[in-house]
């Protein structure tokens, strides 16, 4: 084994995932180090849950290889699930039964020793503030308790790596900021690695480094800083009287190239701040609004692939899945 | 140890699963998931005899009385048409029981929970073994309920003849529930679910002999309830349920299932059901194995 397969937690090599004649991974290399919080985002159909599902070893790679915690999930399927937690897209709780009793029957399927079954429980209800709700039937849990408990169980066993797949979908603002608190302080305790899918851009921001993925290949890798500096400045947004005409003087002008994008003209420079003055002074048409940010992933995912991260197709497909939540919960 | 530490440990190397010795662990907890979830759903224990009710009073009183002569006359048996049936409605019972338990798999892999126990260090196999015992268990306690009716039929329960009927109805429980596990492990959604009532629930309940003698049938049919695993199940829970309210053996014989031409003994028929369970077993393992 090399060294390098022996140090990461995470290893593939143009790993390749077909479904028929849909390729859904196109030959992809990752490397993630073990204790590190790695995010993998995209928007969907981009691949994401599709690498999760070879990596876990439900799906088999059509060609390439991945290592998972220095084993090879194909070869080795029983002993990276032992060393692997995961965390489902869409739930797989058992929702008649209790929050303890969901914890058990993971602690027996995973063999952990009955004289720590008890304490691991107790330890991981009270990380994500549910020992109170342990002998509730999980049917009468809210949407992020029930994400919350999912966690609890992911890492029950005291796994290597742990694979979030959407960890926060449907879920309020509120909520996703706690469960990226619980994984926060999970990480300190367990020094666990992580693996995470996300759409949501802001969420990444937690990760210590980002792969972005989109049609099934990856398209930049990095520290989250370092992806922000592939768009080399601040974006600068402004309303004005006549966009095109806007855009066409600060062209003229300036000698940058704007993108005009739903009644605003977005503009990359170095230095927003100085340079909003400019533009104010400059344009011959009146600027109503204008505001400028430090890159965000979003910009470099618009920068890398020409499209906003989230299309239409993705919204309803997520609407569905967050409806038949809250069907089931209603259950 | 700490938690922290129990990671440090562990990231040196990958913890050896013993595989066998989780997967042991993974049938009992299987099984008893889901006789929890039975215990819990105790309502469903008492409405789901109504349908039994029904044949048995609504549909056995009906029939015999259009038997023109009786049924008792007309077999030679002196046993009325509700007698008759009656161990024929606990089979049933077994029979809708074991598969829809067993079925339950597929709700569990439209409600996610499936994947918990996929993505497990086990064999799948203990997936087939922990459902086809957990759905078996609940249809052998669901059969052994339909006994309280007894007296409704006039058919006399002995202490021994309860105690036998135990292993007949699991065995019989057994052999179904894996058959539902069999066919579970090929459903994606429950979308196939009528199929199965149509082309193979209610086929294996009218071959097996629950509602009229397997004798002095048209040839293509007598070998269809032949190949019936129910009719290895009823026959004997017929021979027990009336044995022991002293119905003689002569009768029974005349009743009972026959393989070219020769009464076949209860224990070969609880080995046939046996056998039958097994196989099924193996077929819904190696189902649940396959990876994309």
């Amino acid at each position: 084994m090399s060294e390098a397969a022996s140090e990461a937690a995470i290893l593939t090599e143009e790993l390749a995932k077909s479904y028929g004649d849909l390729e859904a991974v196109k030959g992809i290399d990752l490397e993630v180090r073990a204790g590190e919080a790695f995010g993998f985002l995209g928007p969907n159909g981009a691949g994401k849950t599709t690498t999760i599902n070879v990596l876990c070893t439900l799906l088999r790679p059509t060609s390439g290889r991945a290592m998972v915690a220095g084993l090879d999930v194909d070869e080795h399927p029983d002993r990276v699930r032992a060393s692997i937690g995961l965390v489902f897209q869409d739930p797989s709780l058992d929702e008649q039964l209790t929050a303890r009793e969901n914890l058990e029957f993971h602690a027996f399927i995973y063999d952990v020793p009955a004289s720590e079954r008890k304490r691991r429980i107790a330890e991981v209800l009270e990380m994500v503030e549910l020992a109170d709700r342990a002998g509730s039937l999980v049917k009468t849990f809210s949407g992020g308790m029930r994400r919350r408990l999912e966690i609890a169980r992911g890492v029950l066993h005291t796994p290597h790596v742990l694979f979030l797949d959407e960890p926060t979908l449907g879920l309020d603002p509120q909520t996703r900021r706690h469960i990226w608190a619980y994984l926060e302080e999970l990480r300190k305790r367990e020094g666990i690695t992580m693996f995470m899918t996300t759409h949501y851009m802001d969420e990444a921001e937690f990760c210590d480094r980002i792969a972005i993925i989109d049609g099934g290949r990856i398209q930049a890798e990095g520290t989250p800083e370092e992806l922000k500096a592939l768009v080399g400045g601040d974006i600068v947004t402004a309303s004005t009287g006549d966009d095109a005409i806007a855009a066409e003087e600060i062209r003229r002008i300036f000698g940058l190239e704007p993108i005009v994008d739903g009644g605003t003209v977005r503009v990359e420079v170095l230095d927003g701040a100085a340079f909003i003055p400019q533009l104010v002074r400059e344009t011959s048409v009146p600027v109503t609004a204008v505001s400028f940010h430090r890159p965000s992933l979003d910009d470099v995912f618009i920068k890398l692939t020409g499209r906003a991260m989230r299309d239409e197709e993705a919204d309803t497909k997520d609407r569905m899945r967050v409806m038949s939540r809250a069907w089931r919960s209603h259950r | 140890m700490t938690s922290g530490e129990h990671a440090a440990a562990s990231i040196a190397g990958v913890r050896r699963p013993r595989v066998f010795r989780a997967s042991l662990r993974a049938v009992y907890i299987i099984w008893y998931r889901d006789v929890l979830r039975y215990w819990r759903d105790r309502a469903r224990v008492i409405t789901s005899l109504a349908q039994p009710l029904l044949f048995l009073v609504v549909f056995g009183t009906g029939l015999g009385s259009a038997l023109r002569g009786g049924f008792g006359a007309n077999t030679g048996t002196g046993l009325s048409y509700q007698q008759y049936i009656y161990p024929g409605i606990l089979g049933m019972t077994v029979l809708f029981t074991a598969i829809f338990g067993a079925m339950s798999i597929v709700w569990d892999r439209e409600f996610g929970f499936l994947k918990e126990v996929l993505v497990a260090p086990i064999d799948r196999s203990a997936v087939a073994v922990g459902k086809s015992l957990g759905g078996a268990t609940q249809a052998m306690i669901q059969g052994l309920v339909i006994l309280v009716f007894a007296p409704l039929v006039d058919v006399k329960l002995t202490v021994l003849s309860v105690l036998e009927l135990v292993p007949v109805t699991f065995v019989l429980a057994f052999a179904l529930s894996s058959l539902g596990v069999l066919v579970a492990s090929h459903m994606k959604t429950m979308q196939g679910f009528q199929m199965v009532m149509n082309f193979l629930m209610m086929p294996l309940f009218f071959l097996s002999g629950a509602l009229f003698p397997l004798t002095g049938l048209p040839s293509w049919m007598t070998v269809l309830t032949r190949v019936d695993p129910v009719s290895y199940g009823i026959d004997p829970l017929r021979r027990v349920v009336l044995g022991g309210a002293g119905v003689p053996n002569a009768v029974l014989d005349k009743l009972g299932l026959t393989l070219f031409g020769h009464t076949v003994p209860i224990l070969v028929e609880v080995l046939v059901l046996l056998v039958f369970g097994v196989v099924f077993l193996l077929l819904a393992a190696r189902g649940l194995r396959v990876r994309e």
